[in-house]
């Protein structure tokens, strides 16, 4: 399972970087969502998949499920949702201030 | 003890700015002058120690790994340069209270030359050699500071910059030298090198060792070919010039020089650049002085000529030759520092430096004329007992003469060496008359000047009065700091303590002739002058080093600038595209030689097909947003792979994750289709085919490098997973039962902070973005 999990994280890489790569400004914005996706199954694969319980403390129970990438990734989750927010509105407010939302055409004067 | 002195200056520097904030009436300078003068009081104490041949030291760890100590020791050399640092110093002090009127910025001008004495005080008590270079930078650094004092000029800051860039890069081939010596001889500390100096020199190194060393000390000392940085220096206030550029600072290379001679001293290679070097700037510096015709200009190349005289019997490396180095440094810090002084005060008080509009100042500033005789007259060489500057260059001319017994490679060359000192000498006494007679006599040219020139104010006569006493204290009785300064020095330069007794006449000798032969063909040159001066213009193809040296900067410039631009484009493809590419190459480079990539097959969670299903939908909805032309169909694919992940974070026993994923996927998701409808609609990419492909490999490869990663770090184990105590206190240290709660608020609670406060500055940008757009509108 972690093998096809490690794939799996790949491919959402591959594809977000692949959008950030692009031209447009939602399609980066989009790009970076993917991004943190991956990142996120990343980490938590790394912990080793499905070895014993959920992390809630139970009388009786020893094996719990790794901890610690999971509250990596609860800070994380939240975090990149902070990011795709502000990203998102700043790509509105580019587009209402320059009328386009394509990459080379941002790229302001020698002057700046 | 010596810990103290070198940090007395820095704590001055910083407390300076709080006295003259607090008296605002009395100049700075008043509170800056008792720490020169105190510490020059107490480096005299310390006379009758070195004179029984002892040494005082102080040690205190600083980086004991690397063995970097702040170990200082003051020994005969270092504490000549000493009395110099402080001793001028406080003269110099002293006569800027009345130079600098109290409308300049003071405390940055004496904050800067705390800083300088300090450092330079550094430079000539460390025994550690990256000590050392600490120091010595912050030298060039003061330099740099004091040069542009005053900033707003463009030669200030040009001159500041130059002298900045040559002596830093001298100073970085002398840390190269440094770094090899302590490699080679396996010590920082200089007197242990000198203890293994058999191994310095047999070793392979010992050519670049010498070489990057000597770049450090010719660039310091204005040495040619790097002297051109001298000359602009002068654009600093007088009392810098007088003090930094003629006196302390620009001797920092003859020091270098002299205190590694005990290394390098006697090897041919040591000798030939030495002297060489020496010899072609004496000669060189002293024909340059004759065509300026600024004063500072003039004295400013007359101390490259004058450093090169002290250089130049370094090389020869001979026990003559090296008192007569030493006693030069002394009596050139006195009738130098004087002549500054009195050029500055010239200028004060004409308003001119310009040697055209002078002439004829004797009768109406007869106090600084007199003293200026003084100062060119020993400057000059010429032969009465009352100049200190006759005796060392006697002694220069008796120790060229004498290389001729000494065997080796100094031997061959022995028949020249005299007659270019003799060559540069004579242009010293012409360039001395023309000084000093252009000056103060001759007829006044009234009408040329700003103001009407009257004698100087007493406060900045002092200072070149006491240094004009020494000149002709010393003429007379040379022998008064022979035995307590002189032969120390020279003891820890050559390492034998011998006495040689210093006097006025030694019989119709080779040095007299060549003497008197200065002083004849110097006065039929000198009474000429204005004849032959034209030549100067002749010289073909003006054999500048400036030219060199602002070629060499300008293509710095432009190499860079073009540079930079060739990857700074502004585009953000390219950009992210140079970092993925290096973040992938160096990665697999450092997996493929580390054999780090690692896959076992044993440990794995069993495959179940609900996990595979659901991992296989969010592959294909992911790769799929990249032909997307829909948004909606873009987002609603996005939330797709975002929901899919929770379905994974449940079937993974990550409860908490789950939920958090799944509210943060419907808002993230709502925002999304609140805000496309006022976005434009996806294009379908208009690149070039070969674009594309470049972003699929790069794409492709980034994600082939996470995957490599993420089965390599499942599959090997280096260390223990720190997990088990999270799970073993959380209840016990945190009270709580749900781990990855207990981990965020308590154990890692910081975090957490900072997390929120991510969220907090997220959420003001993003209001103050949607707030402000009218106003910002409005400004278009």
């Amino acid at each position: 399972m972690e093998i096809l999990m490690s794939i799996l994280a790949g491919t959402l890489f591959a594809a977000g970087v692949y959008l950030i790569l692009q031209k447009q400004l939602l399609k980066i914005v989009l790009g970076t969502a993917l991004l943190s996706h991956g990142a996120h199954l990343f980490i938590l694969t790394m912990g080793k998949l499905n070895r014993g319980k959920p992390p809630i403390l139970i009388e009786g129970i020893k094996d719990y499920t790794d901890p610690l990438p999971q509250a990596l990734i609860l800070t994380s989750i939240v975090i990149s949702f902070g990011v795709t927010s502000f990203l998102l509105v700043l790509a509105y407010r580019t587009y209402q201030s320059n009328k386009t939302d394509m990459m080379d055409q941002l790229r302001g004067t020698d002057d700046e | 003890m010596l810990h103290i002195y070198i940090l007395l200056p820095f704590l001055a520097a910083l407390l300076i700015g709080l006295a003259a904030k607090k008296v605002d009436r009395i100049h700075t300078g008043w509170f800056v002058l008792p720490v020169p003068a105190v510490l020059f009081i107490l480096f005299i104490s310390k006379l009758p120690i070195l004179a029984e041949g002892k040494i005082v030291q102080s040690i205190a760890n600083w980086i004991p790994s690397l063995d970097i100590q702040l170990s200082f020791y003051l020994d005969g050399l270092s504490m000549l340069f000493s009395l110099l640092i402080t001793g001028i110093g406080s003269l110099v002090v002293l006569y800027s209270i009345f130079y600098l009127s109290k409308k300049e910025q003071l405390v940055h001008f004496y904050v800067y030359l705390l800083l300088f004495m300090g450092s330079m005080l550094g430079v000539v008590l460390s025994d550690n050699v990256f000590v050392l270079y600490t120091f010595w930078e912050f030298t060039s650094i003061s330099s740099f500071l004091l040069i542009g004092f005053w900033f707003y000029r463009e030669r200030s800051t040009y001159g500041a910059q130059k002298s900045m860039l040559v002596t830093v890069f001298g100073g970085l081939a002398m840390l190269g030298a440094l770094i090899l010596l302590s490699i080679t001889a396996e010590t920082n500390s200089i007197r242990e090198m000198i203890a293994n100096r058999s191994e310095i020199i047999e070793s392979d190194l010992f050519i670049p060792i010498l070489l990057l060393l000597l770049i450090g000390a010719f660039t310091k000392s204005a040495q040619f070919p790097f002297h051109s940085w001298l000359p602009d220096a002068m654009e600093a206030p007088t009392p810098v010039s007088a003090y930094l550029h003629s006196a302390t600072m620009v001797k920092a290379g003859i020091y270098l020089v002299a205190r590694f001679s005990l290394i390098f001293s006697g090897t041919d290679v040591f000798f030939i650049i030495v002297s060489g070097v020496g010899l072609i700037t004496l000669c060189l510096g002293s024909i340059l002085a004759s065509r300026q015709t600024d004063l500072k200009a003039i004295l400013a190349y007359s101390t490259i000529s004058q450093l090169g005289m002290i250089m130049t019997m370094l090389g020869f490396g001979t026990g003559i030759a090296t008192l007569a180095a030493i006693f030069h440094i002394f009596n050139h810090a006195t009738f130098k520092g004087s002549l500054f002084m009195i050029a500055g005060i010239v200028d004060h008080e004409t308003g001119t430096r310009d040697i055209r509009r002078l002439g004829g100042l004797y009768t109406f500033m007869p106090i600084s004329a007199t003293l200026a005789f003084f100062g060119a007259f020993s400057m000059a060489g010429v032969p009465l007992p009352i100049f200190n500057g006759f005796l060392s260059k006697e002694m220069f001319f008796d120790s060229s003469l004498k290389l001729e017994q000494t065997s080796g490679f100094a031997g061959t060359f022995a028949e020249w060496i005299p007659l270019l000192a003799v060559i540069g000498s004579i242009f010293t006494f012409v360039y001395s008359m023309y000084l000093v007679f252009g000056t103060f006599a001759g007829k006044a040219k009234l009408d040329q000047l700003e103001k009407k020139p009257h004698e100087a104010p007493i406060g900045m006569l002092i200072s070149p009065i006491i240094l004009i006493g020494f000149v002709v204290l010393i003429g007379l009785l040379p022998n008064l700091i022979n035995e307590s300064l002189l032969a120390p020095a020279v003891a820890s330069v050559t390492g034998d303590f011998a006495q040689i007794h210093l006097k006025f006449w030694h019989g119709l000798n080779g040095p007299l002739y060549m003497s008197l032969i200065v002083v004849a063909v110097g006065t039929i040159l000198a009474l000429t002058l204005k004849r032959w001066q034209p030549i100067y213009n002749r010289v073909p193809g003006k054999f500048s080093t400036d030219r060199v040296y602002q070629t060499i900067v300008n293509g710095l410039l432009s190499f860079s600038s073009k540079f930079t631009k060739f990857y700074m484009t502004g585009s953000l493809r390219l950009y992210t595209s140079i970092i993925l590419v290096f973040l992938v190459v160096s990665t697999s480079i450092f997996i493929y030689v580390t054999d780090g990539f690692k896959i076992a097959f044993d440990d794995l969670a069993p495959v179940t097909w609900p996990e595979v299903l659901v991992g296989f939908v969010m592959a294909v909805a992911a790769i799929a947003t990249i032909w997307m032309t829909q948004r909606i169909a873009a987002i609603i694919v996005i939330g797709v792979v975002g929901y899919g992940l929770s379905l994974l974070f449940v079937f993974f026993r990550a409860p908490d994750l789950a939920l958090t994923q799944l509210i943060v996927e419907t808002i993230t998701v709502a925002l999304f289709l609140l805000c496309f409808a006022h976005l434009p609609k996806l294009k379908k990419s208009d690149k070039k085919s070969s674009e594309k492909l470049v972003d699929f490999v790069i794409a492709a490869s980034t994600g082939a490098l996470l995957t490599v990663v993420a089965i390599s770090s499942h599959s090997s184990k280096y260390f223990e997973s720190i997990s088990k105590y999270f799970v073993d206190n959380s209840y016990k240290l945190g009270g709580g039962d749900n781990i990855v709660n207990v981990i965020l608020v308590d154990f890692r609670g910081l975090d957490t902070l900072f997390e929120i406060a991510v969220l907090g500055l997220a959420a003001l940008g993003i209001y103050a973005m949607i707030k402000y757009r009218d106003k910002g509108d409005m400004n278009h």
